[in-house]
């Protein structure tokens, strides 16, 4: 389904590809796309001066080793927006659980809600839940009874998706789970970060080698850089949408 | 193979179950540029109707005419025979992906991928998983469409027996069972959790489908296929399904698609067979019987021989299609993955696919002519029943 995407993708980056050069992470940045306003955030930037965001996902959501917690996307991303937003008080709060399911860490989200108040929930999901074969339909109405949950709880959520894994790829069937989390995005009007997307792009024009067999940090702490640079590309860009859709709808 | 007088030999069927073999090797192979052709990309069903409808004619119209002419238990011996066949295949391809995962865990370690090494667990336990994948209950990804096949057939013997019968009552029946496991959820379990990919309960109805066509609807309908009616609803909704999929790769236009429209379109689901990707097969079938004669010269042509030497030789291609995705799925994790080594890979496997294929049909051509044109009961590969 998604071959489509790649290959003109793919024509479409190497044609840009010269103009852009030199930025890694640009080789799939028309890969990120702001579907929804984000009022929360919005609000909070503009009003108070302040945003914290929580990211909430699993062991993919964080890099291994002392140096892990720096160098993977949480951290990047708040790197990323303080620069991007000046004298805004950024905080990106990471709640990495290993091994939990999205009905598991749906339970603790009040918790987090009440200690955190986010005003934007980046939520990492549907990998543990394709390796413990929860079921894509089960997997779908967990996550549409929780963005409701989320929304109704005073948040943005902005939905990140399972990481391309090449090596894992003829075992790991995690297609349905993507089209799932891209459902619930597209039906409860949130946004989606597609990180298999992009993270494939990157695979396939060679920007990054996910197949190396290695323990090194080089690559992963780049590919984390980059997502939380993107993500930080898409939140503003939805908070900038949100003030202009703002006015025609009050 | 000279064309027996007494049999209706149909090359469309053979070719386009060899288009759909290549089709489906193609798409077998994670992140290959070269599937972007392959029909998924413009419509919502893909290559498994077009397998699974095919398989059902041929086996209704090869084992149909066992039934009739040596009874129900003959024929119904032979079914089972080929279910058993069918079986060994996927065994013997099971066997095969082990050993590949086998060897790639031995060098796979990254820290960007801690979690999805998970997947791997299945080789701690590999007792477990064998016995499993015997049950049919353990399948890999991509190792779905046989287990569905071996089921179909093992039921076959008597929907056979009732199509050729009351062929209306069993086509009846299979829709009855198709709306049941909508309703109920019906399903068969897989291991370690989670149910079949490919649903029996709801596949089931293509390949009753099939073989009732096989049998003989398909001559009933002809009047209303080749009507102007049936062609400009297939277009019609060819298009709008295309329409919709292009919304998938260019998310921004998804807003052109009313909301109530997407809540009752969306998920379209292929493990149940969704009604909409049923009738998008219908559709391009139409389009296929009407501008694709069956005596089409182009049947005949050497450009196109290729495709139907594989669609004739279709079990052995499709266990060799699924072990040479899995090879060229390791060559690309293992040494490039540079666009070129796509194309190269997609290019030599057909190749690979097409040279056994002509193996295999020179082989059985050999055989046959030295025992006699009679002496072996015709197997449910030789669509339209050469002998």
């Amino acid at each position: 389904m998604k071959a489509l995407a790649g290959a003109l993708v793919g024509v479409f980056a190497c044609a840009t590809a010269a103009s852009g050069a030199g930025d890694a992470c640009g080789t799939a940045s028309h890969l990120v796309q702001v579907d929804a306003a984000m009022p929360r955030a919005a609000e909070a930037v503009d009003k108070t001066k302040s945003l914290t965001i929580v990211v909430a996902g699993t062991t993919s959501s964080s890099l291994p080793g002392p140096e892990g917690a720096k160098l993977a996307y949480p951290a990047r991303l708040e790197a990323a927006l303080k620069e991007k937003l000046p004298g805004v008080a950024v905080k990106v709060v990471p709640y990495v659980t290993p091994r939990t399911t999205a009905s598991a860490m749906a339970q603790t989200f009040p918790k987090i809600l009440k200690s955190d108040k986010p005003a934007l929930m980046v939520w990492q999901t549907g990998t543990y839940d394709a390796l413990q074969g929860i079921g894509p339909e089960a997997f779908q109405t967990i996550l549409e009874q929780t963005v409701d949950v989320l929304k109704a709880g005073g948040t943005d959520v902005l939905f990140v998706n399972m990481q391309f894994s090449p090596r894992t790829d003829s075992v790991l069937a995690s297609q349905a789970y993507a089209d799932a989390i891209r459902w619930v995005a597209l039906e409860h009007g949130v946004n989606l970060f597609d990180r298999q997307g992009i993270m494939r792009q990157w695979a396939e024009l060679g920007t990054f080698d996910l197949t190396a067999v290695t323990k090194s940090l080089d690559t992963a702490a780049q590919v984390h850089n980059c997502i939380g640079r993107m993500l930080a590309d898409l939140i503003v860009d939805a908070i900038k949408t949100n003030g202009t859709e703002s006015k025609e709808i009050k | 193979m000279p064309p027996t007088a007494s049999t209706e030999r149909d090359l469309r069927l053979d070719l386009f179950r060899g288009l759909a073999l290549w089709l489906i090797f193609l798409d077998h192979i994670p992140a290959n540029i070269v599937n972007w052709i392959t029909i998924r990309n413009y419509g919502f069903s893909d290559a498994a109707e077009i397998f699974v409808f095919i398989s059902g004619y041929t086996a209704a119209f090869v084992y149909g005419r066992a039934m009739r002419e040596r009874g129900a238990i003959v024929a119904g011996a032979r079914i089972l025979k080929r279910a058993w066949q069918v079986y060994v295949a996927h065994v013997f391809i099971f066997v095969i992906f082990m050993a590949e995962i086998a060897y790639l865990t031995r060098s796979i370690d990254n820290p960007l991928y801690n979690e999805e090494m998970g997947a791997l667990d299945f080789m701690k336990e590999p007792g477990d998983t064998l016995i499993q994948a015997l049950l049919l209950k353990f399948k890999p990804v991509f190792m779905d469409v046989l287990p569905l096949y071996i089921v179909l057939l093992l039921a076959f013997p008597p929907v056979l027996w009732l199509l050729l019968r009351v062929p209306t009552l069993a086509l009846g029946g299979s829709v009855a069972l198709y709306a049941l496991s909508w309703e109920f959820g019906w399903n068969l379990p897989s291991y370690p959790t989670g149910h079949w990919y490919f649903n029996p309960f709801a596949w089931q109805l293509i390949f009753v489908f099939g073989a009732w066509c096989g049998i003989g609807g398909a001559t009933w309908m002809r009047p209303f296929l080749r009507s102007r009616v049936a062609v400009g609803l297939a277009v019609g909704y060819l298009v709008l399904a295309f329409l919709v999929v292009m919304t998938w790769y260019f998310p921004r236009y998804a807003v052109y698609i009313p909301k109530p429209v997407q809540d009752w379109m969306y998920p379209i689901d292929k493990t149940n067979m969704d009604v909409l990707r049923f009738v998008h097969f219908l559709a391009l079938a139409v389009l296929t019987v009407r501008f694709i004669p069956v005596d089409w010269a182009g049947l005949r042509s050497p450009l196109l021989r290729p495709m139907i030497l594989c669609g004739q030789n279709s079990l052995e291609i499709f266990c060799l299609g699924i072990f040479l995705s899995f090879l060229g799925h390791f060559v690309t994790s293992e040494f490039s993955r540079s666009v070129g080594i796509q194309i190269l890979i997609s290019a030599l496997g057909i190749l690979t696919m097409i040279a056994v294929a002509w193996l295999i049909s020179w082989y059985k051509d050999v055989e046959g002519r030295g025992a006699g044109p009679r002496s072996k009961p015709p197997d449910a590969d030789l669509a339209g029943g050469a002998a």
